[in-house]
């Protein structure tokens, strides 16, 4: 069974509905808490600050009745004065039973789940992996439309850089789904994450919201700023996939979602919409997260 | 061979790498660290082999490559062969295949991944032969062939 969740590589269709069950019930402490994890504590190592997803696994912890220690800035650590990575982790894992880590190296949660002794969980390793997100979003997914399967989902904005994208793609593949991928060309998905998909899922590529088929979902993403060259490029691209009140039109009842933060892909008018997911979304990290730590730490039962 | 067209002279013990793809034989010498062996090595590049094409050799005195030095060799040079010489006689020939796993043999080309930071080797998943194409295992960026043949120079 799992033993660290570092990529979403690594898990398979069985295990990812093994955990989207496990969050089934987990929902049911969502609110009352449980003492499944009394006595357990979580280590949070965020080399990078990342509120919502720190406090995401913090809440997650607590609510399973466990305790969480921790850093989200580097500052007041040793880190500053030069330790390594695995020293820190060796050190950490002293004095937890779970760790969380979120390093802006890519490749760093996999080698702390090498040194490591306990779990780990990666929160994010640059633009390489962050599977957690992956898995609340399926299980937003499942749950709004009951099955993933006969999904047909829009991936919207920078698919070039976004690492939640790419992870997404990558499991929607295992799923009878069919994807349409909607980007300006420079920031298109990557030739690999294509290559995966061909023969798996069958998947189009649009440029513009108006070419969007009818589609049961929009995942929006954040398109950076400093992904572009020229600045004008980036307004200009920035506003063509913004969903408001009048773009949401060409949408029709596709239900709308994204990882947040967002900046101005969404504008506030859609939030009171029924299509509006995200909140829900960010919401549902909760009883996912609680899920896989009840797991990694073997107190599911 | 008559010693009239011996261009590279036989050496007495060690490893002959033969059949290298021509202009690879400084990634081979790159790749099994050859630059500070202490001993003689015999580099020679685009000799005309008995098939009339072109190819590069590499002779090691006094060393006999292990079985993950000569896989590695694949990585640039499939084709090679490699012979274990003892009293200027071949008593192994062996063959070269790529690992599964790539490991400690080249650096990964993602400056942002850890490998690049930390000390620790370095850890290649091969997902391609032909055309080849690497995984790295930490940061799951991928290198095909002439990502490798940079990380060589």
């Amino acid at each position: 069974m799992l033993n660290d969740i570092i990529s979403i590589r690594d898990i398979t269709k069985a295990e990812i509905e093994l955990i989207h069950e496990k969050a089934r019930e987990m929902e049911n402490h969502v609110s009352s808490g449980t003492d499944k994890a009394q006595g357990k504590i979580l280590a949070t190592l965020f080399f990078e600050p990342s509120t919502r997803t720190m406090m995401s696994f913090q809440s997650a912890m607590q609510r399973l009745g466990g305790s969480v220690i921790g850093f989200s800035d580097t500052n007041s650590t040793s880190v500053k004065k030069g330790e390594t990575l695995v020293d820190t982790v060796l050190t950490m894992e002293k004095y937890s039973d779970v760790i969380a880590i979120r390093n802006p190296l890519e490749g760093s949660a996999r080698l702390a789940a090498e040194v490591a002794s306990i779990p780990v969980i990666n929160a994010g390793d640059g633009a390489n992996q962050h599977p957690t997100q992956t898995l609340l979003d399926l299980y937003t997914m499942k749950k709004e439309f009951k099955s993933l399967d006969g999904l047909k989902i829009a991936l919207l904005g920078d698919l070039k850089y976004g690492r939640t994208v790419h992870s997404l793609a990558y499991a929607l593949s295992m799923y009878d789904t069919e994807i349409v991928l909607v980007s300006p060309e420079e920031l298109s998905m990557p030739k690999d994450v294509l290559k995966h998909l061909s023969g798996r899922i069958p998947y189009e590529e649009v440029t513009r919201l108006e070419d969007v088929p009818n589609v049961d979902i929009v995942y929006a993403t954040r398109i950076q700023k400093e992904r572009f060259a020229d600045p004008n490029e980036y307004e200009r691209t920035k506003d063509t996939y913004r969903i408001d009140s009048e773009s949401l039109k060409l949408l029709g009842d596709a239900k709308i979602m994204h990882p947040l933060p967002r900046v101005s892909e969404i504008s506030k008018d859609v939030d009171s919409t029924p299509n509006a997911i995200y909140f829900k979304q960010a919401m549902n990290g909760i009883p996912v997260r609680m899920a896989i730590l009840s797991m990694l730490l073997g107190v599911e039962k | 061979m008559s010693s009239k067209s011996l261009k590279v002279s036989a050496i007495n013990n060690g490893t002959v790498i033969d059949h290298i793809s021509p202009r690879k034989a400084y990634g081979v010498v790159k790749i099994l660290r050859l630059e500070k062996y202490p001993e003689t090595v015999t580099i020679a590049c685009n000799v005309t082999g008995g098939k009339s094409e072109k190819k590069d050799i590499v002779k090691i005195e006094n060393r006999v490559l292990s079985s993950e030095e000569v896989s590695s060799i694949a990585l640039i040079s499939p084709e090679a062969t490699v012979n274990i010489i003892k009293n200027y006689d071949v008593i192994e020939k062996r063959k070269i295949s790529l690992p599964e796993m790539v490991e400690n043999i080249i650096p990964c080309t993602n400056p942002l991944c850890i490998t690049n930071h930390e000390n620790v080797g370095t850890k290649f998943r091969l997902e391609g032969k032909k055309p080849l194409l690497l995984r790295c295992e930490y940061c799951e960026r991928t290198m095909d062939e002439k990502d490798v043949e940079k990380v060589l120079g």
